[in-house]
């Protein structure tokens, strides 16, 4: 287990870390093992916690030095009080979720700002091997079909009609592919999207 | 201090492999001590007493800077002894044994631990048992009714003398666990980190109810005498019989009963009489026999009524945050999901209260058969959980 290395292990971490005011309340659901909240602590010297469904990554947080609270973020958030964080994050979780828009209304209940990081299915990969008549397997969409934890992918498209249609007011995006930020169709050229989102005005 | 560095602890240590693991072993033979307090202490009841013993044990070595101790505060029928066996009676294992010792959760090859019988008790600290010394003789129904908080009080003065200023940590199970909140409301600054396990921030009307009926039980019995049995010769030990086995009841879940037990009859046959028919009830008056054995009936009435009163909220209007406001320590609250004496839910509310406090806290809730009593059995996430957390509070206090 890395105690803080000061890396990024993860291309959207230092994308998240960039966006995150130094001191500031982070709320990472599905937390994992908890790095990117060690990363943050020791990059941005925010104080926060994490939510993680899972025994070994709870114990990992542990580890790791973070704290993390077990729970099923599909229960809603009711240990979180209302606009109890500068930060909400869900990185790379959003798509496995089975109840997605309850989980980003809950996000904008508890914190101030949202932050989600997803798979484009809309990457142009993706797309090629759905042409080709086969489920896309790729470095940020690893499982075979059957046991995919997936079940709400969506491309970036997707995601920011989504938010307009609910009046979620998308602060800030990073679209990447293996770690380097991508300029042009994004929708198309763009494997991982990072969003920061607010309430929207 | 004057008398902690004795011969108590003869430790083996733990077998370190070179993949980093350990052979865990038992602290091994161990003795208690006894620290004596001629300083009064005033009792939320009111009354004082005015001078007291409490027995204790310790395991491993305080170091240097006096920054590894940890306190380990019993439940309802435990004691002092905590960890490793009596050289006159090898069979008397300490009741955390598995989590306590050489390469265990709570290494005491780099921690400190201090187990203590509160006052009230009846396994040698001060008690009803103990001759009063106004009177001469037991105090018997007169001993005064007790609180989580007098024992909070009372065990800072044994830290007092052990030398002990700020615990690494403090720790326990169900009232084990009221405790150690207790200690971060009480004395915010004597302790490091608070490990709060089968907790619950009060007693529900259902956890009363049933205290209730073990009280009645006792107190009902011809031989209970109005608590000064001891001058009579007798013992209310049908009592003492009948209220452990209503508490057995609730530290079981349904599940494990029913897995250990379901309708196995007792002789293979129904007998269509009084006799224990079922293994359940053969059980039960095992547990209860037992514990009538060596449990005095006036601890088990007084610990009843300190679990009853415990509501470190109800001085705050019910709002536990509030009442948690003073609390300086990290936390790590642990419940288990079949446990419905004290259930998740109300580890959660604890939880709640400190997230709105803004304080360090980890929430596990471990997924684990066996009712309340879980937090006793050997259990690999969850002594997983607390070894990676001891890992940290040892980085924390230089362990």
């Amino acid at each position: 287990m890395s105690q803080g290395n000061g890396t990024a292990s993860r291309p959207d971490y230092a994308a998240i870390a960039g966006w995150v005011r130094p001191g500031s309340s982070v709320l990472d659901l599905g937390c994992g093992d908890g790095t990117l909240l060690r990363y943050l602590q020791d990059s941005r010297g925010v104080t926060g916690y994490g939510v993680e469904i899972d025994d070994a990554n709870v114990i990992a947080c542990v580890g790791n030095g973070v704290n993390v609270v077990q729970g099923d973020l599909e229960r809603g958030l009711a240990d979180f009080v209302d606009r109890s964080f500068d930060y909400v994050i869900l990185s790379q979780t959003l798509q496995a979720v089975k109840n997605s828009e309850r989980v980003m209304k809950e996000m904008l209940r508890v914190g101030r700002e949202g932050i989600v990081t997803f798979p484009n299915f809309g990457y142009w990969k993706n797309r090629l091997q759905i042409a080709s008549g086969r489920m896309p397997v790729s470095e940020n969409l690893p499982y075979q079909w059957f046991n995919t934890p997936n079940v709400h992918l969506c491309t970036i498209a997707d995601f920011e009609s989504f938010c307009a249609e609910r009046n979620i007011r998308i602060v800030e995006r990073k679209v990447l592919t293996r770690g380097e930020t991508v300029a042009w169709w994004p929708n198309l050229l763009g494997a991982l999207a990072v969003y920061h989102f607010g309430n929207g005005a | 201090m004057q008398d902690s560095h004795g011969p108590g602890t003869q430790a083996l240590p733990g077998f370190l492999f070179m993949d980093g693991s350990t052979i865990t072993s038992s602290v091994g033979i161990v003795a208690p001590r006894v620290a004596k307090f001629s300083e009064p202490v005033a009792l939320r009841c009111g009354a004082v007493i005015d001078e007291y013993e409490l027995v204790y044990e310790t395991y491993g070595t305080l170091n240097a800077e006096g920054t590894n101790a940890v306190l380990v505060c019993h439940a309802l029928n435990a004691s002092h002894h905590v960890a490793g066996t009596y050289a006159d009676d090898p069979s008397a294992v300490g009741w955390w044994d598995n989590m306590i010792g050489p390469g265990k959760p709570v290494d005491t090859n780099r921690f400190f631990v201090v187990g203590v019988n509160n006052v009230g008790g009846c396994h040698g600290s001060t008690g009803p048992k103990s001759v009063n010394p106004g009177t001469g003789k037991p105090w018997g129904g007169q001993f005064p009714v007790v609180t989580v908080e007098d024992w909070v009080a009372t065990q800072a003065r044994l830290a007092d003398h052990l030398g002990i200023r700020q615990f690494a940590a403090v720790m326990g199970g169900s009232l084990g666990a009221m405790q150690a909140l207790a200690w971060t409301i009480q004395f915010p600054d004597r302790l490091r980190h608070a490990l709060v396990i089968a907790c619950t921030p009060n007693l529900s009307a259902q956890n009363i109810a049933f205290n209730e009926v073990a009280r009645q039980a006792i107190i009902t019995d011809p031989d209970f005498h109005g608590g000064d049995y001891y001058l009579h010769g007798a013992t209310p030990t049908r009592g003492l019989r009948v209220a452990r086995m209503v508490g057995h009841i609730t530290y079981l879940s349904d599940d494990v009963m029913a897995s250990k037990f379901g309708r196995q009859l007792k002789h293979g046959r129904l007998n269509y009489s009084f006799d224990t028919e079922f293994e359940i009830e053969s059980y039960l008056r095992h547990q209860g026999n037992k514990f009538a054995e060596y449990f005095d009936a006036n601890t088990y009435l007084r610990i009843t009524k300190v679990l009853d009163y415990f509501d470190p909220a109800f001085e705050h209007g019910g709002d536990l945050a509030r009442a948690l406001a003073p609390a300086r320590a990290s936390f790590l609250v642990i419940s288990f999901t079949t446990d419905w004496r004290f259930s998740p839910e109300r580890s959660r509310e604890i939880v709640k209260a400190l997230l709105h406090n803004r304080r360090n806290v980890t929430y596990a809730e471990i997924d684990a058969p066996h009712g309340h009593d879980a937090f006793l059995l050997d259990d690999a996430r969850y002594h997983r959980l607390v070894e990676a957390y001891f890992n940290r509070i040892a980085l924390d206090v230089g362990a």
